[in-house]
């Protein structure tokens, strides 16, 4: 087997010197009717790596891939390019199979990364802080609305109407086994409506008010209203950004009185890879910083006074405190950190902005093409890279027949809120660098045919 | 200093060598051994390392009032700049590529780069997590084909697929029990937890909403039954244990805790993070379990990445399947693949006690983790087990002459060794040896865990070492206990080679400065 060392002759001289007569012996404290005698039944026995190679690429080829066809979906996921030496370098041994870096001194490398990467996100955010990742957007939202109870000593937590709903979904499935106080708000029709429910929505029992930016409907939230009625009534917002590119346009929500940020970094490094592995992006103001969950990297100096990196206040942490810990958060998403990180690098502040625009300005090219398709309209005039268009029928089936058609056109508000009927006309798309004049050209011209009824 | 490296025992640069002093280079460089500044500090203005295909038209007005005022304040590379800092980087980093990374508990074996290569088809990489399910089926296959792999190794009902991790996946299982609980009408708010478990197992009750009790282990290392029976009552929801357990030692009592357990009312939760000890050779499902996560960056051996990501499946018992979370994928009638969501959860999932994670779960892993599982097949799984083991109690029988072995006594250990400091000489501990591992070329051990040993050195080799490797990480082990025994100073100052000495954490944590300030600087 080519992945085990030991010869038949290895393993005999090492039982001799155990002082057993056969692995069985070693295995004598499971109880005789647990143990199991030869390979399990019913499963295939190992296979060389072409048969496996084979096996697998004939399941990869079953599906349709973003980048074979044309392509426009968002909804907390997005496909942008990343540069080559991004995967090239997350590939390297010393990042791809280090550990968790509780050796600092042989972990520097991991580490540097992780005060690059926290600086980044707080720059990004515009936060005084970030922390080293969580496992993707949705969890860390929902560790944000446990901090926020935290800092603030109360239990309600206010989500708009244009949070993602399987981000509120989480919440609400977390929240009815720790018994917080979740408000959730449906979405309205323009994000004026949604801005006003939330902030008619805080109360005094307010510890957090968790608004997406921009929002799943593809608006923009007024986060600086939002913050200003949050504390004045001694609550938290809490800005949740699940397309870190719209930052390089957009103001960053630290800036805009956020108290705590948490996003999706997937956008940038880590691709779409069928919904994870994601990354989780979680920064703050600096007096929270012992309230924080997950891990932090900080920087000190070694015994002979050059600075060096290490792991930090970990006294909030399972390891150390137990039952007692601000989250039960062990393992986290370090490679998609570095991932982030290097093609971070790649952009600089400069580049991201200028991707930011070309992603705007592709989004703009598609709802002015989209819309002139009649019972085609778009929801708002201002958006990003992802709007959302209202059509004439549900968009549940026009985005299977336009896959008939070999369009991946979109997200249907009807999957994302199934329960909420007003919504079922909407169809959320998204366009990035990646789409074309004729990815547009092709999606307008199968939208109308599938919109006119025309069989494929 | 006897019988210490004899290659060349330098504790520093710049001592004297044959007479000849060691200069201090210009650029603070040494050879291959390169320091690197933070990306803040290249001076790497102005620069980038993306071209586009066209600049942006104008900015809709529409957008005017939300816009940015200044770019974020972070450098840009170019494409070279940007390799030579991570490569520099990287050779910072100890990874399992560099040698053995005996890690007790966490399990750092070989990452087969077969898996890497099949997780990056585009067929896989590149595909959206909310297409059309038609054009996503191979996707789902994969999932189903996994969870059924897990299903049949731990001979249980069912996989939860979606936890991002093991403390994850612990949450996932615990949430089970209470929605089970719930649906049975009780409110039982206490789990047992034993005091050698992992850290994560008290966080994961708490963060579920329960009570942590804890339940003592006995001198030779396992779950005490008896105290552990004494604390079941109509209050406690479930137990959590982890097995092969955080010694290293198999719980031979698993089947009567969990039928005491279950007699009470309660659930059994195992941490599965040392299931890569009896893959192939144990099925959870036949002692007693109704929940376990398995880490599939320890057992199937996704790679650890510095600190994840992970991913961490959950299996369940009859008892607990129906409440599995949502997005769950199963076979349909029509022997299609399905996934199962809010909008379609119907009767057969509507217990579902909620959703844990935006979209499915770690795709990128489940794909690396069935490359692994078919590369090895049933007989090479088995393999898997019996060689971690196999090495576990070599490295322990080779060592307890010069370390102590706590639960050397008890009988064989499964994958991992314990040792203690317990025998050194006063003021030679656990850390010095860990650090004087460093200088010999190898990754530490896990080191004061599990807590129900002082100065404990947990020692997992994983199956993926050869016997030369093995030898000669026992040669250096040895000589470190060797070196402790003559009170050689020099170990409480090791390591002496790594890119850094031993590093201040009181001074991070007491004033900590977690980004990077162009100010701090001047």
């Amino acid at each position: 087997m080519r992945y085990l060392p030991l010869t038949p002759a290895d393993r005999s001289s090492m039982l001799e010197t155990i002082g057993a007569s056969s692995v069985d012996e070693l295995f004598c404290d499971v109880p005789e009717a647990a143990r199991l005698t030869g390979p399990i039944e019913g499963l295939p026995m190992h296979a060389s790596e072409m048969a496996v190679e084979r096996h697998l690429s004939a399941l990869a080829a079953k599906n349709l891939n973003a980048g074979s066809a044309p392509f426009f979906l968002g909804a907390g996921a997005y496909r942008h390019h990343v540069p080559a030496s991004v995967d090239h370098l997350i590939q390297r041994g010393e990042f791809l199979t280090a550990y968790t870096p509780y050796q600092p001194e042989i972990a520097q490398g991991t580490l540097q990364v992780l005060f690059e990467f926290q600086t980044q996100v707080a720059a990004l955010f515009g936060t005084d802080i970030a922390n080293a990742s969580m496992y993707d957007g949705s969890t860390a939202c929902w560790e944000a609305i446990l901090m926020a109870a935290r800092v603030t000593r109360k239990g309600k937590s206010v989500l708009s109407g244009g949070l993602h709903p399987h981000y509120g979904e989480v919440v609400r499935t977390m929240a009815k086994f720790t018994r917080d106080d979740i408000v959730s708000l449906a979405p309205e029709l323009t994000a004026e409506a949604d801005d006003a429910a939330v902030i008619a929505a805080i109360d005094d029992g307010t510890a957090s008010v968790v608004v997406q930016y921009p929002d799943i409907l593809g608006r923009i939230p007024d986060l600086a209203a939002i913050a200003e009625a949050a504390h004045a009534k001694g609550a938290l917002l809490i800005a949740v950004v699940t397309e870190p590119v719209a930052l390089g346009l957009l103001e960053a929500p630290g800036h805009l009185g956020a108290d705590i940020v948490v996003g999706e970094g997937q956008s940038l490094g880590v691709g779409l890879q069928f919904g994870g592995p994601y990354l989780g992006l979680f920064g703050c103001r600096e007096k929270f910083v012992r309230q924080m969950p997950g891990r932090l990297c900080g920087e000190t100096v070694d015994a002979e006074g050059k600075r060096g990196f290490v792991l930090t206040l970990s006294t909030r942490e399972q390891h150390i405190r137990r039952e007692k810990a601000t989250s039960n958060i062990c393992t986290n998403s370090g490679l998609c950190a570095l991932a982030f990180s290097i093609h971070m690098s790649l952009l600089g502040g400069e580049g991201l902005s200028q991707l930011a625009a070309i992603n705007h300005d592709r989004a703009q090219a598609l709802v002015a093409r989209l819309t002139q398709i009649p019972g085609v309209s778009a929801l708002s005039e201002a958006y990003f890279n992802e709007v959302t268009l209202v059509l004439s029928r549900d968009a549940r089936e026009v985005v299977r027949d336009l896959a008939d058609r070999g369009v991946l056109g979109g997200v249907s508000l009807g999957r994302l809120f199934p329960e909420l009927d007003g919504l079922h006309k909407g169809l959320l798309v998204t366009a990035t660098e990646t789409v074309t004049d004729a990815d547009i050209e092709t999606f307008a011209t199968e939208l109308a045919a599938v919109l006119e009824g025309v069989a494929a | 200093m006897s019988g210490v490296n004899t290659a060349g025992w330098r504790p520093s640069m710049n001592s004297a060598e044959g007479g000849v002093s060691v200069p201090e280079t210009q650029s603070g460089d040494h050879a291959l051994m390169l320091e690197e500044p933070l990306i803040f500090e290249l001076g790497c203005e102005g620069q980038t390392g993306v071209d586009f295909d066209a600049p942006a038209k104008a900015v809709s007005p529409a957008l005017a009032k939300f816009r940015r005022k200044a770019a974020p304040a972070v450098p840009g590379l170019s494409e070279p700049e940007a390799v030579r800092h991570y490569t520099r980087l990287s050779r910072q980093n100890y990874g399992i590529d560099l040698g053995p990374f005996p890690l007790g508990s966490c399990t750092m074996k070989h990452n087969p780069r077969l898996n890497e290569k099949m997780a990056r088809l585009p067929g896989f990489a590149d595909v959206h997590p909310l297409q059309p399910q038609k054009t996503v089926e191979g996707a789902l296959e994969v999932i189903e084909q996994l969870a059924d792999w897990l299903i049949t190794l731990t001979g249980m009902a069912s996989v939860a697929m979606s936890p991002k991790a093991g403390a994850h996946g612990e949450l996932c299982g615990l949430l089970c029990i209470r929605a089970a609980l719930d649906a049975r009408g009780e409110t039982r708010d206490v789990v047992l937890v034993p005091e050698s478990a992992h850290g994560t197992n008290p966080a994961t009750a708490a963060f579920a909403g329960f009570k942590v009790e804890t339940i003592p282990a006995t001198p030779e290392g396992r779950v005490d039954l008896a105290a552990l029976k004494a604390k079941l009552g109509p209050d406690v929801a479930g137990v959590m244990i982890t097995n092969p357990n955080t010694c290293g030692l198999f719980e031979p009592e698993m089947k009567a805790i969990a039928d005491a357990v279950h007699a009470a009312g309660g659930y059994v939760y195992c941490d599965g993070a040392n299931f890569n000890a009896i893959v192939g050779r144990v099925r959870p499902g036949d002692l007693g379990v109704d929940a376990m996560h398995i880490n599939l960056h320890k057992t199937f051996s996704t790679p650890h990445g510095g600190g994840g990501p992970g991913a961490g499946p959950v299996v369940l018992s009859e008892a607990l399947a129906p409440y599995a979370p949502l997005p769950f994928v199963a076979r349909g009638e029509d022997g299609h693949v399905h996934l199962v969501e809010e909008e379609n959860r119907g009767e057969g999932h509507a217990r579902a006690f909620g959703r844990m994670v935006a979209f499915h779960g770690q795709m990128g892993m489940f794909t690396r983790a069935l490359a692994y599982i078919l590369s090895h097949g049933a007989d090479g799984l088995k393999q898997v087990a019996e060689d971690a083991v196999l090495n576990a109690n070599y490295v322990l029988r080779s060592l307890e002459d010069v370390l102590q072995a706590p639960f050397g006594k008890s009988g064989p250990c499964m994958h991992e060794a314990l040792f203690s400091d317990a025998g050194l000489p006063e003021g030679f501990t656990t850390l010095d040896i860990a650090k004087g591992l460093i200088d010999e070329g190898f990754h530490p051990m896990t080191v004061y865990f599990p807590l129900v040993v002082k100065g404990a050195m947990l020692i997992e080799p994983t199956e993926t070492e050869s016997k030369p490797g093995l030898d000669r990480f026992i040669a250096s082990m040895r000589n470190l206990a060797q070196r402790a025994r003559e009170e050689d100073a020099s170990l409480h100052s090791a390591p002496h080679f790594a890119p850094r000495r031993r590093l201040d954490e009181t001074r991070a944590a007491r004033k900590p400065v977690l980004v990077w300030k162009a100010d701090a600087r001047a």
